[in-house]
């Protein structure tokens, strides 16, 4: 049997793609984002979402005090720290593998359950891994650019990442315990936190981004480029395309 | 005497900023964001957002040390080739305008946060290097932030500044060259321009 989660988004996915390739798109003329009309309106759609998660994320900015909001981005921080581990033996990474699995023990103990990240004051990097980053460092391509409702960007390859990401997450997992309402409570935290830590881009994209869609899809498509080769990408500019 | 002591202050303002500018890169890139967050560690106006004072601070501090032509340059692509001395002036102007908002209001959201500076591999004949920072924030991974600088002269110079392996100037080449495409280089000085109108309108 598939997990209940995973077959909603394939037929999600499924059912986007139909849309996306009836047409919905004809007037799309960027390579890169062949399906740019379906994209614009999931876009619009999340950005209507965003009216009531915002001011949600705001009062938690403001009521949290910071240490409050590092524990809480630690804790989730931690438990991702395994599927990190994971991913970095899957990307024949053995060395930062090792380290992480060396975070997690440390900070699950000496950390309290990961509350405090211990491991960084003693050395241990965090690392940031995930499906979508192996997929690419083992040569899948990203395929055709998509936004997805509440999900955000995602390439086509990092959409596929992102349900084995959620398959193996921790968090989602809860739920096996029996205890669905639990799960649900760690899940929102988890993402008003992630929502809170973005407040401060919003006000730059939305000054510095002539069309918002446009600024945040580039971005996304850089940052991940940058994320698969782990900040190493070499600053390339052909002369070409850098006239004196 | 006076006319000594004014002279030698005089000489002091203008070989200050010359003395960063004669650094290695990385030691400049250091020495001018330091200068930066020192003064914005003290500064509880920008801290609570006030864009206009970091403008200010921008401006003095860290524009100096920018190649904003180069940036318009890279931003534009191809066409910049196309662009008259005339359009080439007036992109830069409204570009640098944007871009030094933008930067002003990174700085706005600075809570103490620490950077750390990256040894950067680069030999003594190179004209081109990219230094590395990090900007660590506690709870979440640290933020990679880049600066590629080229030697100009005697001097070194930053053309790019990328944040989480995102250029800040690269990232506006599809839209500007949508907008050439429908509306030739004039549309895009008026599309930049109209934007900073919009922003001044908006904030003071």
């Amino acid at each position: 049997m598939k997990p209940p989660l995973l077959s909603r988004l394939s037929s999600l996915a499924y059912v986007a793609a139909l849309i996306a390739a009836s047409g919905c798109a004809t007037t799309a003329n960027n390579p890169k984002d062949p399906f740019e009309g379906f994209n614009r309106a999931m876009f619009a759609v999340n950005e209507g979402l965003d009216k009531v998660i915002k001011p949600v994320a705001q009062g938690y900015d403001t009521v949290a005090p910071l240490p409050v909001k590092v524990v809480v981005s630690n804790f989730f921080g931690n438990i991702w720290d395994a599927w990190t581990a994971i991913n970095n033996l899957l990307q024949g990474k053995g060395g930062e593998a090792v380290s992480d699995i060396g975070r997690l023990l440390i900070n699950s103990t000496l950390g309290i359950g990961g509350a405090f990240d211990i491991a960084s004051e003693m050395g241990l990097t965090k690392h940031s891994e995930d499906f979508g980053q192996t997929l690419g460092k083992w040569g899948v391509s990203e395929g055709p650019f998509f936004y997805w409702p509440i999900i955000g960007p995602r390439t086509t390859r990092d959409t596929f990442g992102w349900m084995v990401d959620s398959y193996s997450d921790p968090v989602w997992r809860v739920w096996l315990t029996g205890d669905m309402a639990l799960r649900n409570v760690m899940v929102g935290t988890r993402y008003i936190n992630l929502r809170a830590t973005l407040l401060p881009a919003d006000k730059v994209v939305e000054e510095a981004a002539f069309d918002r869609y446009n600024y945040i899809r580039d971005a996304y498509l850089q940052y991940r480029r940058n994320e698969v080769f782990d900040g190493e990408l070499p600053h390339q500019v052909s002369d070409e395309e850098s006239p004196q | 005497m006076k006319s000594l002591v004014s002279m030698l202050f005089g000489l002091l303002i203008v070989l200050a900023p010359a003395a960063a500018q004669d650094l290695a890169p990385d030691a400049m890139v250091q020495q001018v964001t330091e200068d930066v967050l020192n003064i914005v560690r003290q500064d509880k106006d920008i801290q609570s957002g006030n864009t206009r004072k970091a403008i200010d601070l921008a401006e003095t501090k860290v524009s100096p040390y920018f190649n904003f032509q180069r940036m318009t340059a890279l931003a534009v692509g191809r066409e910049w080739n196309k662009a008259t001395p005339e359009q080439k002036k007036r992109l830069t102007e409204e570009f640098r305008t944007l871009l030094v908002r933008t930067y002003s209001n990174a700085l706005t959201s600075y809570k103490n946060q620490k950077v750390v500076y990256k040894p950067s591999k680069m030999a003594p004949a190179d004209t081109e290097v990219v230094v590395k920072t990090e900007v660590l924030q506690p709870g979440n991974k640290p933020i990679q932030l880049d600066y590629a600088l080229e030697k100009q002269g005697g001097s070194w110079k930053v053309y790019d500044v990328i944040v989480a392996g995102v250029s800040l100037v690269t990232n506006y080449r599809d839209t500007f060259k949508q907008e050439m495409s429908n509306s030739g280089i004039d549309g895009l000085i008026t599309m930049i321009a109209n934007k900073n109108k919009q922003i001044e309108a908006g904030k003071k």
